[in-house]
């Protein structure tokens, strides 16, 4: 142990007298960082990315990325003479001939399923407990900006193989670039270098998925975390934690040794389950041919919302004055998508304007203490989750024996009846579930005991509650609605911008007129003492 | 117990006890109403304070610590066990082997992949188990509490920052040099340019190449992928041929071809083909030949149901009617597919009469109304 500390003294000292880092160290050793399991689902994120890099990092010794035609003579019998590109042999010789290339491969694609469906359940954390507040605004924009990279980045990688799936996947690409008005094709012409399929995509799509959105990843990565660590993280309303302080473990050892622990149990399931569960197994589907395609197609997960969406669609083209505007294809893959990821960016500007917050916020919110915000979050999932449910409708018509059209039909009700339902609900459970918070204060728990008053009434027993308990079901804000300005000011001149303010008072009205006070330790003490329980 | 530090502004730690620090926060917190400039209330329980710390066994019982010792132990042994797996796994299953026979390198494969991926995946898992565990049984649990100082800087010091930004500026005269101002400006802007312009050439521009396919008067029709010319009387009722032209893979790009010329070739009787009026003949006897690039996004309609004489497409399930021209009967597709004017030649072999009349597959702005 000794001999342990004079190294570390000795290294210490090394690296103080060139960088004058000892005060740094100190600070950054004793750094405190609340913990909660939730806050883990950033974690997987940030690991995967660097299981992506270490294992993409692997599959680019070999990988081709090249649609120059070659004649097959590998390992795989089935494929022996087939036509196919070089990028389809390279994938089929790292999968069959580079010993360990499978499970790297495998990692990979879990990996990469892993990496957008923990950010999606870290973004959804991070919405319902108001974590997108003042003062990270700025880490919400930059994870929307990475979650809308990470589906890029995913199609890109998705695609090079160039099997016959993926290649359906680039045809359906061009289908929809082609839809905007007037660039379309142009857009296509110079993304394919020409007619689909040219011979440039899958090289421009290699440096694409391997330089320039992963080094994009990794500058915006470093800010969100640097933020992260600047601005200290937010912490859950537990005794003791106050918009003041942060209460946690130190960063050295406890986190260092629990979040570099994390990351290799996330690499290790991740390795576990490559190892048994197959995916995107490309030598069953073959080179990609345009004339051909393989029944039930299915894009990974994260591009089946726009796949539902594309297919829940109505046929509508507009054609007019010789041009053609296909609606069909332009609003389920381009403005629904556009529209949900740019709202997505501004909530946290929109719920600053309606309540016109200005400060600061680290005490995390309980979803049940700002229903309007919860309700608008699951109308948001609800609506993406049945857009995701649409992109396997055949998959339900063949596994319930319903014809297509009907259940086509259904999504097309259901996603327009469905979301404002959510919200209506899940604004009545938050709402309920306050009101029951504030009966727990004023009259305690309650205890299923049924008791007989002497004239003979039934009442069941309370049993009180601690104050900590009380404190906790208390210690949130409860915003009320903003008050509409009077039209003019004190010496009776109109106020500028009243329209805004008006539109104002009406959206904030939306958000906070159905609403439970928490009790105030004023009225709980008045009831105690009026002798009720 | 429960110390906990925190740093004040000059850097110093300061430890206090638990107990002192809520009497503080009462202070600020007590049970008081108070409505602050935007009609919100605030109301408060006094915030208790942390809990009383809670000991572990291993931080008052010394075997239970030696056991908890043992078994971080223990995962970091298996981790290295797991090594040895992968590198067995490595050595022992060689997939290039077994060429030739498409069974047994599948299965060797297998083998590597999941001795590999086991290896592997018990190497790291234990590794990180033994962290976690070691830092929940072993290290301090005790929760620190540091101070947290508003992200916004001090009044002078923002003060300060706008002054030497004032200063800057005036030492730089932007508001005065208006001619440098707008010359660099004018200099700036245009820069986009320089990125922009070299990206002229990623593709060349799409003309009519769209609306135009590999078909031409005289050409055969040849089955995909073998290639072999049909003829006509070789096509039972209800039979169906995908087609390519004949020739097309010494085309330049015979990839670009094929993704715009697939079609399919279907035989209808003659009491099942309803033609549209200005499209009679364009059948052989009831042969009829559609292109077989969806009208939505691309994809090939490749399913085509006898009964119902309905082409379907994998993708989105747009639905054609064969007896009806095409025309769109479910799904999202917006236009019928473009039919092939289709006659035999005098060996008796399926040809085309021209190219398709309509742009195929996806609709795009300059495709006009038809
Ligand atoms: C950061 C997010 C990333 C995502 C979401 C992602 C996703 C994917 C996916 C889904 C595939 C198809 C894999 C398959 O064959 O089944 C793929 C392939 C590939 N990726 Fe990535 N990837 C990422 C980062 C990287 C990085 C950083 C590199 C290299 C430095 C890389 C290199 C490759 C290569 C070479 C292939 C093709 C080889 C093959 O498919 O066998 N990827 N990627
Ligand atoms: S491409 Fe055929 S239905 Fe979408």
């Amino acid at each position: 142990m000794a001999m342990l500390e004079k190294a570390a003294a000795q290294v210490g000292g090394t690296i103080d007298d060139r960088f004058g880092a000892a005060g740094w160290i100190k600070k950054t050793a004793r750094k405190v960082f609340p913990d909660h399991w939730s806050f883990m689902l950033g974690e997987i994120a940030l690991y995967s990315f660097i299981i992506l890099l270490l294992t993409g990092t692997f599959l680019t010794l070999w990988f081709q990325p090249s649609q120059s035609e070659v004649v097959y003579h590998g390992a795989y019998t089935p494929l022996q003479g087939l036509k196919m590109s070089q990028a389809y042999e390279s994938t089929l010789r790292i999968s069959f001939d580079v010993r360990g290339g499978l499970i790297m491969r495998q990692i990979h694609h879990w990996a990469a399923l892993i990496f957008v469906s923990a950010m999606v359940v870290h973004l959804c954390r991070i919405f319902f407990t108001g974590a997108f507040r003042k003062p990270r605004e700025t880490n919400w924009i930059i994870g929307t900006i990475l979650l809308t990279l990470a589906l890029i980045e995913g199609l890109a990688g998705y695609s090079l193989p160039d099997d016959l799936l993926s290649g359906t996947g680039l045809r359906i690409t061009e289908g929809v670039l082609l839809s905007l008005p007037l660039v379309g094709t142009y857009l296509s012409y110079f993304l394919f270098g020409g007619q689909f399929p040219g011979d440039d995509l899958i090289a421009r799509l290699y440096t694409a998925h391997v330089l320039l959105i992963p080094g994009i990843f990794l500058a915006l990565i470093t800010v969100h975390v640097m933020l992260v660590w600047y601005q200290k993280h937010t912490q859950y309303p537990l005794p003791g934690r106050t918009e003041k302080n942060a209460v946690g473990y130190p960063f050295f050892p406890v986190y260092t040794a629990k979040a570099g622990g994390f990351f290799f149990i996330t690499f290790g399931v991740t390795a576990l389950l490559s190892s048994v569960a197959t995916i995107n197994p490309i030598w069953l589907f073959g080179p990609y041919k345009p004339g051909e395609v393989s029944d039930g197609t299915q894009p990974d997960w994260y591009m089946g919302f726009l796949e539902g969406s594309l297919r829940m669609m109505p046929p509508w083209e507009i054609r007019a004055w010789g041009y053609t505007v296909p609606m069909n294809v332009l609003v389920p893959a381009l403005i629904v998508p556009g529209f949900m990821f740019t709202a997505l960016g501004l909530y946290p500007f929109i719920e600053r304007w309606v309540t016109g917050d200005d400060r600061e916020h680290h005490i995390l919110d309980r979803p049940r203490n700002v229903p309007t915000r919860t309700g608008l979050g699951v109308l948001a999932i609800s609506f993406w989750l049945i857009l995701l449910a649409g992109g396997a409708n055949d998959l339900f018509a063949i596994t319930f024996h319903l014809s297509i059209n009907s259940i086509t039909r259904a999504f097309q009700v259901l996603i327009i009846v469905i979301p404002p339902i959510s919200y209506v609900v899940t604004k009545r459970i938050c709402l309920g579930l306050q009101r029951r918070d504030r009966e727990k204060v004023l009259h305690g728990r309650e205890t299923g005991i049924i008791q007989r008053l002497p004239d003979g009434e039934m009442i069941e027993v309370h049993e009180p509650i601690s104050d900590t308990e009380k404190w906790m079901l208390t210690q949130h804000l409860s915003r009320r609605p903003l008050e509409l300005e009077p039209d003019t000011d004190d010496n009776g001149i109109p106020r500028r911008r009243l329209l805004l303010s008006k539109a104002r008072a009406r959206v904030s009205r939306f958000y906070f007129e159905d609403r439970v006070e928490p009790p105030t330790p004023a009225e709980v003490r008045e009831i105690e003492t009026s002798g009720h329980h | 117990m429960s110390e906990h530090t925190h740093t004040d502004a000059a850097g110093v730690e300061h430890v206090e006890s638990a107990d002192a620090a809520a009497a503080v926060q009462e202070e600020h917190a007590g049970a008081i109403v108070a409505r602050d400039e935007h009609g919100e209330i605030e109301t408060h329980y006094a915030n208790p304070g942390l809990a009383p710390h809670i000991y572990r066994r291993s931080d008052i019982d010394k075997t239970a610590a030696q056991r908890r010792e043992r078994e971080v132990a223990t995962l970091f042994g298996l981790s290295t066990i797991g090594t040895l797996i992968f590198l067995v796994s490595y050595f022992v299953f060689k997939p290039a082997d077994k060429q030739g026979n498409s069974n047994q390198l599948l299965s060797t494969v297998h083998y590597s992949t999941l001795g590999l991926g086991l290896g592997m995946g018990l190497a790291l898992f234990c590794i990180g188990a033994g962290a976690i565990h070691w830092a929940k049984t072993l290290m301090p649990d005790d929760e620190i509490v540091q101070e947290r100082h508003p992200m916004h800087s001090s009044a002078e010091e923002r003060a300060g920052a706008v002054e030497a930004l004032k200063e800057g500026a005036a030492g730089a005269g932007l508001g005065r040099r208006k001619l440098i101002r707008n010359s660099l400006l004018g200099a700036m802007a245009p820069l986009g340019l320089l990125a922009l312009v070299p990206l002229r050439d990623l593709g060349p521009l799409p003309g009519a190449s769209l609306a135009y396919t590999a078909w031409r008067k005289g050409v055969r029709l040849v089955s995909d992928p073998s290639r072999n010319p049909i003829k006509a009387e070789e096509v039972p009722i209800g039979g169906v041929v995908h087609v390519m032209p004949e020739g097309i893979d010494k085309m330049p790009n015979p990839l670009d071809e094929e993704a715009k010329a697939a079609a399919i070739v279907i035989r209808l009787a003659p009491d099942e083909l309803h033609e549209r009026p200005d499209r009679r003949g364009w059948d052989y006897n009831g042969i009829v030949c559609y292109s077989k690039i969806c009208t939505h996004v691309g994809c090939p309609v490749g399913l085509y149901e006898q009964q119902t004489h309905h082409l379907l497409c994998p993708c989105h399930q747009s639905t054609f009617d064969v007896t009806h021209n095409c025309e769109v009967v479910f799904g999202p597709a917006g236009r019928p597919l473009p039919q092939l004017k289709i006659s035999v030649d005098s060996e008796g072999y399926l040809v085309a009469d021209q190219d398709f009349q309509e742009p195929v597959g996806p609709s795009y702005w300059f495709r006009g109304e038809n």
